[in-house]
């Protein structure tokens, strides 16, 4: 058991309470950054591609863990990033320049969805986003001149300074420089979530009205906080691109959008932890499928389709079981051996709310 | 004429969205949450049906098989929320979209695992019949649509209006805590309503089958039939038919006099602009409360 004493108001915002999870994820950093000595291309590639889903969470997670609002149609907003990329780079702006712009375009396509949408409420801002996520499909199409409708965009590989990062060519160097991107958004996230306008967030999310009370301008923070989640998500979307090389109005679809939000839920909604945890699962379920497959049934009966019923079915039981995610599990098994033995069943009760009419105020 | 006739199948398929968008209202009038899975309800009542029905499987009687499927689907609607849906009382609405969200997951690859990924159509007694009338064509089955959903609309509104059953499930979702202190069986009240809205989905999918072939994916018009059920207010029996309705209808005319790939939108830019000038639809149910 750990005593944390407290002896100044830093203590409670730090980057970490103490220095033994700082080591631990100190050590996690060293490990990925190794990783590429211990795995083969085709799995660095796998890890390569959970990192830029874990940034596409992490743009979602902002939104739906941390202030409490859905999005059924984030895909639109990386799609806007990734195409806005590769434009800007058609255009001659090396890739340093174009990754961060791509990010902002894709934040201000949030800012107009969010500026008529702050208004509505849960629900109804599930389904404008979801309207939202079907159009950009469509959109794709009829802006053919510069998106190239249904034959899709060509994406270059990087170059930064003169040394390429080519998917196949290059394939470490393509993971240290999504490594290094993904660490710079956790930081900045991290940031984000200890400033005001990150408890502003916290705030709005636990209860609108008392946020208001305590002089949160509602539709201000809304509408930052759908455009910092969009900028993250708009970045994702572009380093999506060069991933998969070709990408169309296909890549995408709602569906992609459904599985961001099922993916932070898996992970652990309001964990930053959770959208990595999430990634991982979206990430490596196919492949643990096929080969459980081929290990336990030697005819190899393909079932098509099985992928997104598994996914499916493991989230039902995680919301069921565990409605914090997987990382809430861990964060409950931690704090059971930490408080060894005082650890009580209460300790992550959550205060239940019964429904009453929207229709009525 | 032509325009009549592109009225004509735009009703029929109106008719269809209307119905989906009716199960969409039933639960979330009942109980305030949204089921995205109800398209792909829809698509496994066709299903059951087809099972039922067609030569290579059972080889039932048409009109056998469908009270059967009714049947199963209310079954099946009353289990997802007795065993799933019930377990989750007390959590946030959008925790129970991506339950229902998830189900539909689920529910596309059953449906695709038992019977095959590829179109099949309903071996239906009412399908490729029609009905001429004026130089207009009217399929039986279109005919048939607009009537079973025009009575259904009618009996569904009496059912909430006016039977006790009726008023208690909408009690239940104005506050469930009231609701519960006056004696209503809240939990019980959700199930009903959920077999009701499978037995709702069991009626638009054989409807819509006998209109033309169905696959497992079939059940993705289920978004298109929630932007009408937004369209004409959530929470409206009424509403949800008038949102199916305007989007069947503006659907063929965009398909005929605007470019393809912006007639594909319509609905979707509708159901924006719905949101942004008329944010609780048409039929709006939203009121302020009096004192």
């Amino acid at each position: 058991m750990r005593i944390i004493f407290k002896t100044s108001y830093d203590a409670d915002i730090r980057y970490f309470s103490n220095r033994v999870p700082a080591l631990w994820y100190l050590a996690l950093l060293l490990m990925s950054i190794a990783l590429p000595f211990i795995i083969n291309e085709f799995w660095l590639g796998e890890f390569t591609l959970m990192l830029i889903w874990a940034i596409a969470g992490m743009g979602l997670m902002l939104l739906v863990g941390h202030s409490g609002q859905a999005s059924l149609g984030h895909a639109a907003f990386m799609a806007v990033g990734a195409y806005s990329n590769v434009i800007l780079q058609e255009y001659g702006l090396p890739f340093i320049l174009s990754l961060p712009l791509a990010g902002f375009f894709a934040g201000l396509a949030g800012v107009l969805v969010a500026m008529p949408t702050t208004k509505l409420h849960g629900i109804y801002m599930a389904i404008a986003t979801i309207a939202i996520g079907v159009l950009a499909e469509d959109l794709i199409v009829i802006l053919a001149p510069w998106t190239g409708g249904v034959s899709g965009k060509f994406a270059p590989s990087i170059e930064i300074f003169g040394i390429n990062f080519d998917r196949y060519g290059n394939v470490s160097g393509l993971y240290w420089l999504i490594l290094g991107i993904t660490c710079l958004i956790v930081l900045g996230y991290k940031n984000i979530l200890r400033s005001p306008l990150g408890r502003s967030f916290m705030a709005i999310r636990d209860s609108e009205i008392s946020a208001q009370a305590m002089g949160v301008n509602i539709a201000r923070t809304r509408t930052i906080s759908f455009a910092l989640s969009c900028a993250i998500t708009g970045i994702s979307g572009a380093l999506m691109g060069h991933f998969s090389l070709v990408f169309t109005n296909e890549t995408f679809n709602i569906v992609i959008s459904i599985y961001l939000l099922l993916m932070i839920v898996i992970g652990g909604l309001g964990f930053i932890q959770g959208a990595f945890i999430g990634a991982a699962i979206v990430t490596f379920l196919p492949s643990v499928i096929s080969f459980s497959r081929d290990a336990f049934f030697s005819n190899s009966a393909i079932i098509p389709g099985i992928e997104s019923g598994m996914f499916g079915a493991i989230l039902i039981f995680v919301i069921l079981f565990e409605p914090m995610g997987l990382y809430g599990r861990w964060l409950k098994i931690r704090s059971y051996f930490e408080l060894f033995p005082f650890y009580r069943r209460d300790m992550f009760r959550r205060q239940k709310s019964y429904l009453k009419t929207e229709r009525m105020r | 004429m032509d325009a009549l006739q592109l009225l004509l199948s735009g009703l029929s398929n109106g008719c269809v969205y209307g119905l989906i968008a009716m199960g969409f209202v039933l639960i979330y009038k009942a109980s305030e949450a949204i089921n995205f899975a109800q398209g792909d309800m829809m698509m496994l009542g066709a299903f059951i049906t087809l099972g039922l029905t067609n030569e290579q499987y059972f080889d039932l009687p048409f009109w056998v098989s469908v009270p059967m499927a009714m049947l199963l689907m209310g079954a099946i609607g009353y289990a997802l929320d007795a065993l799933i849906l019930r377990k989750m009382f007390g959590q946030s609405q959008i925790a129970v979209v991506i339950v229902t969200i998830a189900l539909g997951f689920v529910a596309r690859f059953v449906a695709g695992a038992i019977w095959g990924y590829e179109p099949q159509s309903l071996e239906s007694p009412i399908a490729g019949l029609d009905f001429r009338f004026a130089g207009l064509a009217l399929g039986i089955d279109e005919l048939m649509v607009i009537i079973v959903t025009i009575a259904l609309t009618g009996a569904l509104y009496i059912f909430f209006a006016r039977t006790k059953l009726g008023v208690a499930m909408q009690a239940a979702s104005q506050n469930q805590m009231a609701a519960f202190y006056m004696g209503i069986p809240v939990k019980r009240m959700h199930s009903l309503v959920w077999a009701l809205s499978g037995v709702i989905a069991a009626i638009a999918g054989i409807l819509f089958a006998s209109k033309g072939s169905i696959d497992p994916s079939t059940g993705l018009l289920g978004i298109k039939a929630f932007a009408a059920a937004v369209i004409g207010g959530l929470g409206s029996l009424p509403g949800a038919l008038i949102g199916g309705l305007l989007v069947g209808i503006v659907e063929p005319f965009a398909a005929r006099y605007i470019e393809g790939d912006i007639a594909r939108i319509m609905p979707y830019l509708l159901l924006v602009l719905v949101l942004v000038f008329r944010p609780h639809g048409i039929l709006s149910q939203v009121q302020s409360k009096k004192v």
